[in-house]
């Protein structure tokens, strides 16, 4: 019944986190996955959640996904970001950190 | 608008299930084949890099499922889920299904019906009038007097010239005239309008034309009708060539100028109007003769539209402020007068004014049965409910959360509500114009109640739809919402059906039911008693035994010499009629439809309170009238033959007037003052019954009808014989004095008195049928209770049995419980009935809202059938065979 997102993430921040990766071109589900556990030091996001992310990503229309061919010449999907992805990114980032920042500035003073 | 995009894009799917199933299923397997191609790589066996691949990817089913969930409407498939499953749960158990949506069908379709009613008549009663939500009705006020009065035409023109704050002002004024159709004489009602009246309210007629401007203008100068679609084709059966056509009314010919619409009756509830004269004519068809110019005679009906925007006080604020300005400008004619405005559904010069006080009662009666119906259906899904405890436990027990639980039972308490609704609807289109039904029919008038079933009446019928559905299924959600998973599953496999708390909730149910029904059975008690007493109340007339027919010489043409002399003729043969004793004419019979005459008096010595003018009603009667009616002579004489124009001007007065105005003095001798002339008193008659059996004594006088004649009249007659052989006899002396005439209809005054308290009977059959419902669904109810907990306790029964307790005992025991509920409810009938049936007021005569027979009759009513009910399963507890109840319970 319930399909919440169980990542050990912040809640909301796989989009973020698709999204950025996504930043600099566009890839496929794998790459995703493997960008993110590689750049995060192994932030571990199960597989499985991906692929709802990113339907949940192309319905808002922050992705936009095409059928193409993958470095080892595999059928992959490539997703990349939209216009309204990017900008929406932009946004989300800024207000990511800026939330972050209150946290840790709670944490040290509280 | 990114909303709207997601919308889009969502709607796209649905388009492309398929696909995309295949499309995520092909990502998943090349996500997959590129973590094994990844794992290979760094020295993993394609057999294992393939397997860790997999269970690091978790389960594709539910990535799959989750992606696809993504896209969408998720509520609206799960509700559609939930929806088909409360379906097919209602399928399973066909008995009760039907027993359910049937009570709900009865609740909801007796509200959607008086819904209906309440719109056609009253909030939207004219469907071919633009703007009719804006549209209020216009009648005058006089200081020191509750009752509306109407206005005088030339008010009327002022109100509508300087007015800013409405978009149009119209006359409607109802009237009748009598019609020769075949052999018998007709009443047929119509409408004085003023000449702008087709043109401001939008109405086109199919044929010819409307009114024009100058038609309001000149003394009878526009002899002109439009006439309605039934009129054209029953009296010219659809001529299409009828404009320019002419029929007489009241004896002068009118040209036909224009047909409206079918499915027009004209701006009056209650009867159809059947034909449309202009203002200018209204002295032939009013009494009291040429008013046009007369500012102290009202008459006029009108309505005025306001404009958009203006709000009814600001309206209101206008024209109160126009009134006192005719106040000051005409004291003479208009001291201590204002002008209302009222709502529609308030109007008090038309049916609704009648209807409305019927209707609300209907109103409460119909919330009253639907609460019951809930009620009922609310204890059968209870039941039911026991038989899905383990569903739901089931349920519970595998993860569904306590809201996704509540929303499958009430989704199943809306398949129940909407096919009820359903039912409900149907129900009430089928009843929409039954309420004619309850109203007896008058010769020649065609009554027009019709319900409106428009997109108002359908939305309040979803709401109501929507309350049963939350009342129906939150009954069992309350219960589910208690599940105590461990405890519940514990008590199933020890087989005892705890049940504390939903016996708890089932007698409740009951308590109410039987509460309910007490309100409506005390009510009904107490409209019927005062039905009884408007009935046996003596008008003050005798009214059997005594015939009364309209006689319109008017409609025939007759002039005043002519009329004089045929009713004298008339008369003459009417009382060497065999069988008959006396006969008389008066222009009016008291407690019908055609209004009494009314004037400002004056009296010698009568000091009149400032801003007063008293003006009473009187009546204009011939010799032997109150011998004919029965009416008492308490001093002086009755008016005589030799009362004629030619004799000194006199008067009869009754009680209340005689003590109002000449107080201890004797009445007889002193003058009083109508229309201007001096009139001696020569009697003082008993009160008796003018306009309403609910009226108060109030002042009223009479006068010769020699002496102030009207063409028009009625003959009264004072006869053991039945009206069927009075008619024969009279059609033939009026044939044989004019061939041309026609007898209408002959009715005992006692058939007038009855059709006139008509309304307070609607409410008492409607409250009957709807109470008695009421009562045979609370006892099902209680029946059901009873019998329920008698099943669920046959152990502790025969347990009691096996230990020795009696038959006697075990009755007293159930009995009691039955009894219990009873009494709860009554407890609280009787604490809502003592404040809630004051509400009846209008409708009670000489009854108390708190009488006690109707509460006593009421209890006693509902003791019984509780006793009823609850003997039934009492009886076969007792005989429970022990050792049977013993080993089954």
């Amino acid at each position: 019944m319930a399909r919440s997102q169980t990542t050990q993430l912040l809640p909301g921040t796989l989009f973020l986190l698709i999204l950025k990766s996504l930043a600099r071109g566009p890839l496929h589900g794998y790459a995703i996955a493997k960008r993110i556990k590689n750049a995060s030091d192994g932030i571990d996001i199960e597989d499985g959640s991906l692929y709802p992310a990113l339907n949940r990503l192309l319905v808002k229309g922050l992705v936009h996904a095409e059928w193409g061919t993958s470095e080892n010449n595999r059928r992959a999907r490539f997703y990349r970001l939209t216009p309204e992805g990017r900008k929406y990114l932009g946004a989300e980032t800024r207000e990511f950190n800026r939330s972050i920042r209150q946290i840790q500035l709670a944490m040290r003073t509280v | 608008m990114s909303a709207l995009r997601e919308w889009m894009n969502r709607l796209r799917f649905l388009g492309n299930r398929q696909s995309f199933d295949r499309e995520i299923q092909e990502e998943i397997e090349s996500h997959i084949e590129a973590r094994t191609a990844d794992l290979e790589d760094s020295g993993f066996s394609r057999k294992d890099a393939l397997q860790r691949a997999r269970r690091e990817f978790g389960s594709a089913d539910a990535a799959k499922e989750d992606s696809r969930g993504a896209w969408q409407f998720q509520w609206l498939e799960e509700f559609a889920t939930d929806l088909r499953i409360g379906f097919r749960m209602l399928a399973r158990s066909p008995g009760f299904s039907i027993l359910a949506i049937l009570c709900l069908a009865l609740g909801i379709g007796a509200n959607a019906a008086v819904f209906s009613w309440a719109e056609g008549l009253l909030f939207r009663p004219y469907p071919a009038v633009a703007h009719q939500e804006r549209l209020m009705a216009l009648t005058g006020t006089a200081r020191g007097e509750a009752d509306p009065a109407l206005l005088s035409w030339p008010d009327y023109q002022d109100l509508e010239k300087s007015c800013k704050l409405f978009d149009g002002f119209f006359v409607s004024k109802i009237t009748g005239t009598t019609l020769n159709i075949g052999d018998r004489a007709e009443r047929t009602v119509g409408s004085i309008v003023s000449a702008n009246y087709f043109d401001v309210i939008g109405v086109r007629p199919i044929l010819g034309r409307g009114l024009a401007a100058n038609e309001n203008e000149g003394r009878n100068a526009h002899p002109v009708m439009v006439i309605s679609y039934q009129f054209w084709q029953q009296h010219f059966k659809g001529d299409s060539e009828i404009v320019g056509k002419t029929q007489r009314l009241n004896g002068v010919v009118h040209t036909i100028i224009g047909v409206a619409p079918e499915g027009f009756y004209g701006t009056f509830v209650g009867w159809k109007m059947q034909f449309f004269v202009p203002v200018s004519m209204e002295e032939l068809f009013e009494p009291g003769g040429y008013k046009l110019q007369d500012r102290g005679a009202r008459w006029i009906e009108s309505f005025a539209w306001r404009k958009s925007g203006v709000s009814e006080k600001q309206a209101q604020d206008e024209i109160s402020a126009v009134a006192s300005r005719l106040e000051a400008q005409y004291p003479l004619t208009n001291r201590g007068r204002g002008v209302k405005l009222w709502p529609l559904w308030q109007t008090p010069f038309n049916g609704a004014g009648t209807l409305l006080p019927t209707l609300e009662i209907m109103l409460a009666v119909v919330v009253c049965v639907l609460l019951i119906a809930c009620a009922n259906v609310g204890n059968l899904l209870l039941v039911h409910s026991s038989a899905r405890r383990h569903e739901m436990m089931v349920r519970a027990a595998i993860g569904a959360g306590q809201r996704r639980l509540l929303k499958q039972l009430l989704t199943e308490g809306l398949a129940l509500s909407v096919l009820g609704a359903a039912g409900g609807l149907a129900v009430a289109y089928w009843f929409r114009h039954a309420l004619v039904l309850l109203f007896p029919a008058r010769s020649g008038v065609s009554l027009y109640l019709p319900g409106e079933m428009d997109w108002r009446v359908l939305a309040l019928t979803a709401g109501v739809c929507a309350a049963a559905t939350i009342l129906v299924g939150l009954v069992p959600a309350i219960q589910t919402s208690r599940i105590d998973l461990a405890a519940a599953l514990k008590s199933e496999i020890g087989g005892v059906v705890s049940g504390r708390r939903r016996s708890w909730l089932r007698s409740s149910l009951v308590v109410i039911q039987v509460s309910v029904s007490f309100l409506l059975l005390v009510g009904g008690s107490l409209l019927m008693q005062s039905l009884q007493k408007i009935r046996t109340t003596s008008p003050g007339f005798s009214t059997h035994q005594v015939l009364t027919t309209g006689i319109d010489l008017a409609s025939a043409g007759y002039d005043e010499n002519r009329a004089k002399n045929f009713q004298d003729a008339l008369l003459e043969r009417v009382l060497v009629l065999p069988g008959v004793e006396t006969a008389a004419f008066a222009r009016v019979t008291p407690l019908g439809v055609i209004p009494f005459s009314q004037s400002p008096i004056a009296v010698d010595g009568y000091q009149v309170p400032p801003d007063e003018q008293p003006t009473v009603e009187y009546n204009e009667v011939g010799p032997a009238y109150f011998a004919t009616m029965g009416i008492p002579i308490i001093t002086g004489r009755e008016f005589s033959r030799a009362d004629d124009e030619s004799a000194a001007p006199v008067a009869l007065v009754n009680e209340t007037m005689a003590a109002k105005f000449w107080g201890d003095k004797n009445a007889v001798g002193e003058r009083l003052q109508v229309k201007g002339e001096w009139r001696r008193v020569v009697g003082v008659v008993k009160d008796s019954k003018y306009e309403d059996m609910r009226e108060a004594h109030k002042p009223f006088f009479y006068v010769p009808r020699r002496q102030v004649f009207s063409v028009r009249g009625s003959l009264i007659i004072r006869t053991p014989l039945s009206p069927r052989a009075i008619a024969l006899a009279l059609t033939r002396e009026i044939r044989a004095l004019d061939s041309n005439l026609a007898l209408n209809e002959l009715i005992t005054l006692q058939e007038q008195v009855d059709r006139s308290t008509s309304p307070q009977g609607a409410a008492v059959t409607l409250l009957g049928v709807l109470g008695s419902l009421a009562v045979l669904l609370a006892g099902i109810g209680l029946y059901g209770v009873v019998s329920y907990t008698v099943s669920q306790s046959t152990r502790e029964l025969g347990l009691r049995m096996a230990l020795g307790a009696r038959a006697p005992d075990l009755l007293r025991f159930v009995l009691s419980k039955g009894l219990l509920l009873t009494a709860g409810g009554l407890v609280l009938g009787i604490a809502s009935a003592l404040g809630v049936t004051r509400l009846l007021g209008s409708y009670l005569y000489d009854v108390s809202p708190r009488d006690p027979l109707a509460f006593g009759s009421a209890i006693v009513a509902m003791v019984l059938l509780s006793f009823a009910a609850t003997f039934v399963p009492a009886w076969r507890a007792v005989h429970t065979d022990p050792t049977r109840a013993l080993r089954e319970g």
